[in-house]
């Protein structure tokens, strides 16, 4: 069961995009941080764990070429070994900033390339990778930074390809398990989904085709691939294999995000969440699964989800024109 | 954004308007072929064919004033005239109504159905005069080409798009509140029951599979919603029954339409982000408009033909009241053309202008009172 607690008020309210919050839960400092797009800014802020917002900080996207507006189409927090960055991708180009959102430390102009126009250019999915940081793009391409210990050198050391359709979202292992080879899910607006092993040099192990809908939100866990679709349906995968081990009709809208940390979250436009167990079957090996918790946010399209903690005891959900975090804890 | 987003921006705002002018056309007891005319007139000057091929070029979305300076000009292009107070009230209608569409949408590449809705009812309109019906089917063709196959993905970046343009707007309206299709706090109600879009299956079961791909076990879960399968799905023929019913007019003449300001958007911090946008985004905007509105060619009128002045309010009265007490951070700022600075521009701005041409106001009595009148006479 879960009940809801005090919201943490936002600035701004929340645009209609896919994977619309992300949470870095600090235990140690005993705050968790928090990061919304707005539209052409993103707000980042830092909680306590009753909720009272303690420090916030707006960040906009940068112009660019061109004179048409930037809009963000994702903010994320990623984890490196020796750093945290904050990640911004927009309809110019890819920025990040040191973790209090306070220095800019690397921005990443994209461009046509080819030469037919494309009906948007925009930069969406971002995952770390041990000391890499990956972002995709419109094109399908997903681009490698090597980010240093410290300081603004990161580079772009690579580009992969696996994708002709935008990328939607990218996943990576937050722990890397001993027997886990795969650690890096992409998934594009046809619903492809690629399976990477990360390295010096990224390996494309397996792709998983889609059946002509968009993926929006993908996860990866203990070698598990959740995908949510556009037709609000949950799959969820072998990464090994690349194998369907559980199918569930679980929304009536898309699926607007997705997060994986022991429980699968779920969250899509019909306004609700979803909460459901994992476990394995110990004679057959496979995923089972079983619903254990909806909520309902009445007359909100919902757009992010996230656990804030790394045992899923809490959630932070937030929906489109809603200019508060709503949260959620385990009782 | 979207490169793609305008024409239907455009075109659902503009049914909208067509649907709620013909409301208080109606209401006014305006005569059957004034009212015609009005409507012809509008709806010659929106689907002409320089107009609609403008539009439909890729390019990016308009800012909300430059939006505002189109209709402006729509809303003019006939003998109709519409105070300030009015014009500002048509166009909050004409995009609370849009955006609840938008939102409602089952699936994103339903906007295309919705377009499609207005479109049909335009041609109600004008079913008497084959040259207009020419330019809307033509328009239907139009989106048919563009739309037509594009990918799932970009429609759902068009609508991100659309529900960027439309974040934070919470104006009430009073057939909204009454059909209990907005809430109280300017928020719209979104159902959690009916029918699922086509292609979605009703939520609630789970099915699981073994290595081979082979189902062995499947269970149930309860999804909080009361869901049931889509019947079929609408046509995306020039004929056909779309099925959805957003789009499609939901004004009748004994239904007063009001609005209300007071508690709608808090959030002021919306509108200084977008106060923000940079001189050159001005400038290029100027650009695009210039060359919108060059292709919109305005009907001169054959014989003199006496103007008449539609309240979109009940009273005249309503209509001052409204115009003082509109909220400061509710004013629609029209594009002042003449602020430009390039010499070149100006003077053919100044000649595309004139061909927006208002006719002038009968002179004679200072109160205001004595002119509305002196109007009414002339109808």
């Amino acid at each position: 069961m879960f009940r809801r607690e005090s919201s943490i008020p936002l600035r701004g309210s929340a645009a209609s995009l896919c994977n619309n919050l992300s949470v870095l839960p600090l235990p140690a400092r005993n705050l968790t941080h928090f990061g919304v797009v707005r539209g052409a800014s993103a707000q980042l802020l830092s909680a306590a764990p009753e909720g009272v917002p303690l420090a916030q900080r707006q960040l906009f996207a940068k112009q660019g070429a061109g004179v048409s507006p930037a809009f963000i189409t994702q903010v994320h927090w990623c984890t490196l070994p020796f750093r945290v960055l904050v990640v911004l991708t927009s309809f110019k180009g890819i920025q990040m900033y040191e973790a209090d959102g306070s220095v800019m430390v690397y921005w990443h102009a994209l461009n046509s390339g080819e030469a037919s126009p494309a009906p948007a250019m925009f930069a969406r999915g971002i995952a770390a990778s041990g000391q890499f940081i990956c972002v995709g793009t419109w094109s399908g391409r997903v681009l490698v930074f090597d980010i240093p210990v410290k300081g603004p050198n990161i580079v772009l050391c690579e580009e992969l390809t696996g994708h002709q359709a935008p990328i939607t979202d990218i996943a990576t292992e937050p722990t890397q398990a001993q027997d886990c080879v795969a650690d890096m899910v992409t998934a594009d607006d046809s619903g492809l989904l690629c399976i990477w092993r990360s390295g010096p040099e990224f390996k494309l192990l397996t792709s998983i085709p889609g059946f002509g809908v968009p993926c929006p939100s993908v996860r990866l866990w203990q070698g598990i691939v959740a995908a949510g679709y556009g037709n609000g349906k949950v799959h969820l995968y072998e990464a090994s294999t690349g194998s369907l081990q559980v199918q569930i009709s679980a929304h009536a809208r898309a699926i607007s995000a997705l997060d994986l940390a022991p429980e699968l979250l779920s969250a899509a436009e019909d306004t609700f969440v979803h909460l459901w167990k994992l476990s394995r079957n110990t004679e057959s090996g496979g995923i089972e699964v079983e619903h254990c918790h909806g909520e309902c946010v009445p007359d909100t399209q919902v757009c992010g989800a996230r656990f804030c903690d790394p045992a899923g005891s809490s959630f932070a959900v937030t929906g489109y024109d809603l200019a508060e975090i709503l949260r959620f804890r385990s009782v | 954004m979207s490169v793609r987003t305008l024409p239907l921006l455009f075109l659902n705002l503009g049914g909208e308007m067509l649907y709620i002018l013909d409301q208080r056309l109606r209401a006014q007891n305006i005569p059957a072929d004034k009212a015609r005319k009005v409507l012809n007139d509008i709806i010659s000057t929106m689907f002409n064919r320089k107009f609609m091929e403008e539009l439909f070029k890729p390019q990016e979305m308009y800012s909300k004033k430059a939006l505002r300076t189109v209709y402006d000009r729509l809303a003019h292009a006939s003998i109709m005239r519409l105070n300030q107070a009015s014009m500002d009230k048509l166009y909050d209608l004409m995009t609370m109504a849009f955006k609840y569409q938008v939102l409602l949408c089952p699936r994103p590449k339903d906007m295309l159905l919705v377009t499609f809705n207005h479109l049909d009812a335009i041609k109600d309109f004008i079913q008497d005069s084959p040259t207009i019906l020419n330019q809307v089917d033509e328009t239907f063709r139009l989106l048919t080409e563009v739309y037509g196959s594009l990918p799932a993905g970009e429609f759902q970046v068009i609508r991100q798009t659309l529900l960027l343009f439309f974040q934070d707007l919470h104006i009430r309206v009073s057939i909204f509140l009454k059909d209990k299709v907005q809430n109280s706090n300017g928020r719209f109600v979104l159902p959690v029951s009916g029918p699922v879009p086509w292609g979605t299956d009703v939520p609630g079961l789970i099915r699981m599979f073994n290595n081979k791909g082979q189902e062995v076990r499947t269970a149930q879960f309860k999804h909080g919603g009361d869901y049931v399968t889509a019947s079929r799905e609408g046509s995306f023929e020039l004929y056909g029954d779309r099925v959805l019913k957003l789009g499609t007019n939901m004004y009748s003449v004994n239904r007063p339409v009001e609005t209300h300001m007071s508690g709608a958007s808090k959030n002021l911090a919306s509108r200084t982000e977008e106060n923000v946008a940079p001189n050159p985004l001005a400038k290029e905007e100027l650009n695009l408009l210039a060359r919108l509105m060059g292709g919109m060619e305005i009907q001169k009128g054959s014989g003199p033909e006496p103007g008449f002045r539609l309240n979109l309010f009940t009273t005249d009265e309503e209509e001052e009241q409204a115009a003082l007490t509109r909220p400061e951070e509710f004013s629609y700022e029209v594009i002042n053309i003449q602020a430009t600075q390039d010499q070149q521009r100006n003077q053919e701005l100044t000649r595309i202008m004139g061909e927006f041409a208002i006719t002038d106001q009968p002179q004679g009595s200072t109160s205001k009172g004595d002119d509305l009148l002196t109007m009414m006479d002339e109808l």
